[in-house]
């Protein structure tokens, strides 16, 4: 093999990363995917996505006129969890939750008074939760009954004794003391941002490549198949991390997230993800050619799963089996993982070395299979 | 002739045999062999799908083949790509280069690619810069280059590390015939230098300019030589008639049904018949003479071979136009095009355009890429609204009566734009439906051009998976079910082998005969020719506009006497040019 036919030319190699980078520089798309998508992507996770409960409205069917009916009233309105519309019959309060006005009704009895002195009567109240949206539900049902209970406990003169727990819980939160969702969140906002740059900013500049005949002209060039992936994703790898610094400045900056570990510890996992991130991204476009097709595949196999299954939103452990399963073959999970002990706990390096292993596994056998579908000829013969 | 044979002593710089290429079912590639030699411009002809792609990607290492021998600048495509890599220069189909790099950044990128020193790159820039006369261009990005000056660029990638065998693939196509004359131009002065260049067309006429052709068709080599030599074999066979224009198709018509007709075409205003060999032309000659016309021996052209080749051209009267009924309308002008103008931002695509086409005319616009062609036809159709001026079609204005106007014309897109994810019985309901067609009669129609163009076997089945010419007919179906006075083709027959393009216009002439108006643009000048007038656009102005005749006429010279369509249209613009440089100057 002469000179002129190694596999892996420096100068070729070099050439070829200056064309995908000044491609990039000027591609508005990328500027788009890479710096203006995090931010967005970021905002929306921090606010729309909010999984703590706040706020929620709520019907008081107050049927009775006595003070320890008003009093019970007022206990419902003054919390943070409920915003109260007082009502007194329950057929509008009906038409309220069928219209969606409301999340919950809860029922204060006309004989209030006499169930509080004989329980034989019937619950305290009545709740009733809109089971349309099943955790909102279940938190109405819980935090209603939890006012009534403590309203009754705290008014012990009532005559009657409560079944109560007479010892007084009070959990402390570890990590993230004020329990805020978004602090769990952002970390993981970060992973779907990488999958969006590492697996579909990939699998459309390669598609692209092949959609308008570059990729022809450049295989009947000299270089070979393996310098010109390496110079398309080299400079995907860079941009990838630089999401990440962007994503981190924005979410310890403007979202107060509490960076506990270090830049080296997030570039380490950063890196380790971008190999599985950007041989998904290979491998759908050698697959599909085709940039529409390698979009829609994309979003699929990559930004769908990182959203639903990676553990960023829902607990993997509270995943039904078969999902949880296949989360463990999506490499955001293990990304996500890491992120969050990054982020809240610190460098815990006992966590990220077999996270940072398994992502460098499933990248391998991405890198394989593209390796495999890339070839010399334009049919794969 | 004594360079002949020395070039035939020398090993070919590029040689193939027993080569056979399938993708599925498909053959590709038929047991094929040829040599292409070194200093010589060879061309590779066909319809599309003739195979004229997979046998350039083959020499170019990027396809295998089933069987045969192949060998580039000596060595073998399959085990040695790198060095064939090494020794080629190839263009593919679609542009190749980076559309969003710039001239300069283009040629860096495959100078470094082909290990170009830096220490000889700038001379071989400037070489090459010169060469394609891109030089006051190279900061401008490669995709906001017009459509010849990136074959251009493409060509200067593809010279990088001066390869020994060049490989064009189609790089005529999208490109006007005055850029195509530069190419052109390049690719002989390299010939001269000793490169083996191939040039791949389904462009006949371009054919004809190649040292040495060889034709495929369907997979298979129907010649390879020198194109002379071919059309040779057709002399005094073909003849021009001449006489009475007006009734010039039905003559034709007429013509093709005898038996002593190999092939028959429009010209201007005659007609071009090629007769069978060794025929009995006293029929031919009495029915010339009944039409009060002449027939005058003319020179044969390499598509006259090519037809000739392929067992003659179609015969036969159009069924379509026979069921089609005659066409009424009011009013003389179809068409009419009044001061119309487009403008796109600063841009003006249409400058102040005026024509009128006449009932049962067949018109056509020609012109390089970015003329204004395409914009004026889109004004016309409805699919663009007009910046100012008028545009009326069948006697209705497009500004304030666009659906009676749109309901009486058909309209067939470039490239046959059907619906892919519909089958074509689903395309035929579609557009029938589209056109307000129900019940009965939308049956009838639909049935109807099932029969006429034989899509029966094709019903179920996607357009995209059709052969081009049945793709063609059903594009064809599918403008015409609602019989429309008026019919707009965009680039109706580009990429189809000669055979095709002549049903094709037997069925157009038909239409013609009652009373349908054809608006028509092309990049084939021999299409052109079918024309009863042609309008020639540049720089968004109407240039010329006359008889295919008298276009050709008005440029006759001296060291000119007898120009093709071809070279009416570049003398035109070069007077236009320096026109606009004069007055520039002044």
């Amino acid at each position: 093999m002469s000179e002129r036919h190694k596999i892996l030319d420096s100068a070729r190699l070099f050439a070829l990363i200056r064309k995908e980078t000044l491609q990039m520089l000027r591609d508005p798309s990328t500027l788009l995917v890479a710096v203006i998508l995090p931010i967005i992507l970021l905002f929306m996770f921090a606010y729309a996505v909010n999984l703590d409960i706040k706020n929620l409205p709520i019907a008081v069917v107050r049927q009775s006129d006595s003070i320890k009916a008003q009093d019970l009233e007022a206990r419902y309105s003054g919390t943070k969890f409920f915003v109260v519309h007082p009502l007194r019959e329950m057929p509008r309060a009906k038409e309220e939750i069928i219209r969606g006005n409301i999340r919950g009704i809860v029922l204060i009895p006309a004989n209030l008074d006499d169930r509080i002195s004989n329980p034989s009567l019937g619950p305290l109240v009545e709740i009733i939760a809109d089971g349309a949206q099943p955790n909102t539900a279940r938190f109405v049902g819980n935090a209603a009954q939890f006012i009534a209970q403590s309203w009754l406990f705290e008014n012990k003169n009532f005559g009657q004794i409560p079944n109560n727990p007479m010892i007084e819980m009070e959990p402390r939160y570890w990590f993230n003391a004020e329990i805020e969702s978004r602090r769990a969140l952002i970390p993981g906002a970060i992973a779907i941002v990488m999958t969006m740059i590492g697996t579909l900013l990939t699998a459309m500049v390669v598609a692209r490549e092949w959609e308008r005949g570059t990729m022809e002209a450049m295989m009947a060039s000299p270089s070979s198949v393996i310098e010109i992936l390496i110079g398309k994703l080299l400079p995907y790898f860079l941009l990838g991390l630089l999401g990440t610094i962007i994503c981190t400045i924005v979410a310890v900056f403007m979202f107060h997230v509490p960076l506990r570990g270090s830049i080296l510890g997030l570039l380490a996992v950063s890196s380790a993800f971008l190999i599985p991130a950007l041989g998904q991204g290979l491998l759908i476009s050698a697959a599909t050619k085709n940039q529409f097709l390698a979009a829609q595949l994309a979003l699929f196999s990559g930004f769908l799963p990182a959203t639903l299954l990676s553990g960023f939103i829902y607990e993997r452990s509270s995943m039904p089996l078969p999902l949880e399963i296949i989360s463990y073959l999506i490499p955001s999970s293990y990304f996500v993982d890491c992120l969050r002990s990054l982020f809240l706990v610190g460098d815990v390096w006992a966590v990220f070395w077999p996270n940072i292993g398994y992502m460098l596994l499933i990248g391998a056998f991405f890198f394989w299979r593209a390796a495999a579908s890339t070839t010399r000829t334009l049919d794969g013969k | 002739m004594n360079e002949t044979v020395i070039i035939n002593d020398a090993k070919p710089a590029v040689e193939f045999s027993n080569l056979t290429k399938t993708f599925g079912a498909t053959i590709a590639l038929d047991n094929v062999e040829g040599k292409f030699h070194a200093g010589r411009l060879t061309g590779i002809v066909g319809p599309d799908g003739a195979g004229k792609t997979t046998l350039m990607r083959i020499l170019a290492t990027l396809l295998k083949p089933d069987n045969g021998n192949v060998s580039v600048a000596n060595f073998d495509p399959e085990k040695q790509f790198r060095d064939v890599k090494d020794n080629i220069g190839y263009m593919p189909q679609r542009f190749g280069l980076y559309e969003d790099l710039s001239v300069m950044e283009n040629m860096q990128l495959y100078a470094k690619l082909r290990k170009v020193s830096p220490k000889n790159r700038q001379v071989l820039f400037d070489r090459l810069l010169d060469f394609t006369r891109l030089a006051p261009f190279t900061a401008r990005l490669a995709g906001r280059l017009s459509g010849g000056m990136k074959q251009k660029l493409g060509l200067a990638c593809a010279l990088m590390g001066e390869p020994k065998v060049l490989l064009l693939d189609e790089p005529g196509v999208g490109v006007d015939p005055v850029s195509r004359q530069d190419l052109w131009r390049m690719v002989e002065d390299l010939t001269s230098d000793g490169m083996a260049v191939v040039w791949s067309t389904s462009y006949l006429d371009e054919a004809e300019k190649c040292e040495s052709v060889m034709l495929l068709n369907e997979g298979k080599v129907l010649y390879d030589g020198a194109p002379q030599k071919l059309t040779d074999t057709l002399e005094g066979r073909c003849f021009l008639i001449n006489g009475r224009p007006q009734i010039r198709r039905q003559t034709l018509l007429n013509a093709l049904k005898l038996p002593s007709v190999a092939d028959g075409v429009i010209q201007g205003s005659s007609i071009r018949i090629v007769e069978r060999p060794n025929a009995d032309l006293t029929q031919l000659r009495d029915l010339v003479k009944s039409r009060e016309s002449i027939m005058i021996p003319t020179k044969a052209r390499f598509e006259d071979a090519f037809v000739d080749l392929l067992g003659g051209g179609p015969s036969g009267e159009s069924q379509l136009a026979k069921n089609f009924g005659d066409v009424v309308l009011n009013g003389e002008n179809a068409v009419l095009c009044q001061d119309l103008t487009k403008v796109f931002g600063e841009f003006t695509a249409t400058d102040n355009v005026n024509f009128e086409v006449k009932k049962g005319e067949i018109f056509g616009l020609l012109g390089p890429n970015g003329a204004g062609k395409s914009t004026t036809f889109k004004m016309l159709c409805g699919l663009l609204q007009p910046t100012s001026g008028i545009a009326k079609v069948a006697g209705y204005d497009l500004r304030n009566a666009a659906r009676e106007a749109k309901s009486n014309l058909g309209y067939m897109a470039q490239k046959f734009s059907l619906y892919s994810i519909l089958s074509v019985k689903q395309n035929l309901e579609f557009s029938a439906g589209v056109y307000g067609l129900d019940g009965a009669l939308k049956r009838d129609r639909i049935d109807e051009m099932i029969e006429i163009f034989h899509l029966q076997k094709y019903l179920n089945a996607s357009p995209d998976s059709l052969p081009l010419g049945f793709k063609q007919r059903l594009a064809l179906s599918c403008a015409l079910m609602h019989r429309p006075p008026v019919l707009f083709l965009d680039e109706p027959t580009s990429g189809v082998d000669p055979i095709t393009r002549r049903e094709f216009w037997i069925h157009i002439n038909g239409l013609v005969e009652r009373g349908v108006t054809i608006m028509v643009t092309t990049h084939f000048m021999e299409e052109a020719e079918y024309c009863d007038r042609v309008a020639m656009m540049y720089g968004g102005k109407l240039i010329a506009l006359d008889t295919p005749d008298e276009l050709k006429k008005s440029v006759v010279t001296k060291e000119m006497q007898n120009p093709t369509m071809e070279d009416a249209f570049i003398e035109l613009i070069a007077r236009v040019d320096a026109q606009n440089a004069k007055a520039k100057a002044a």
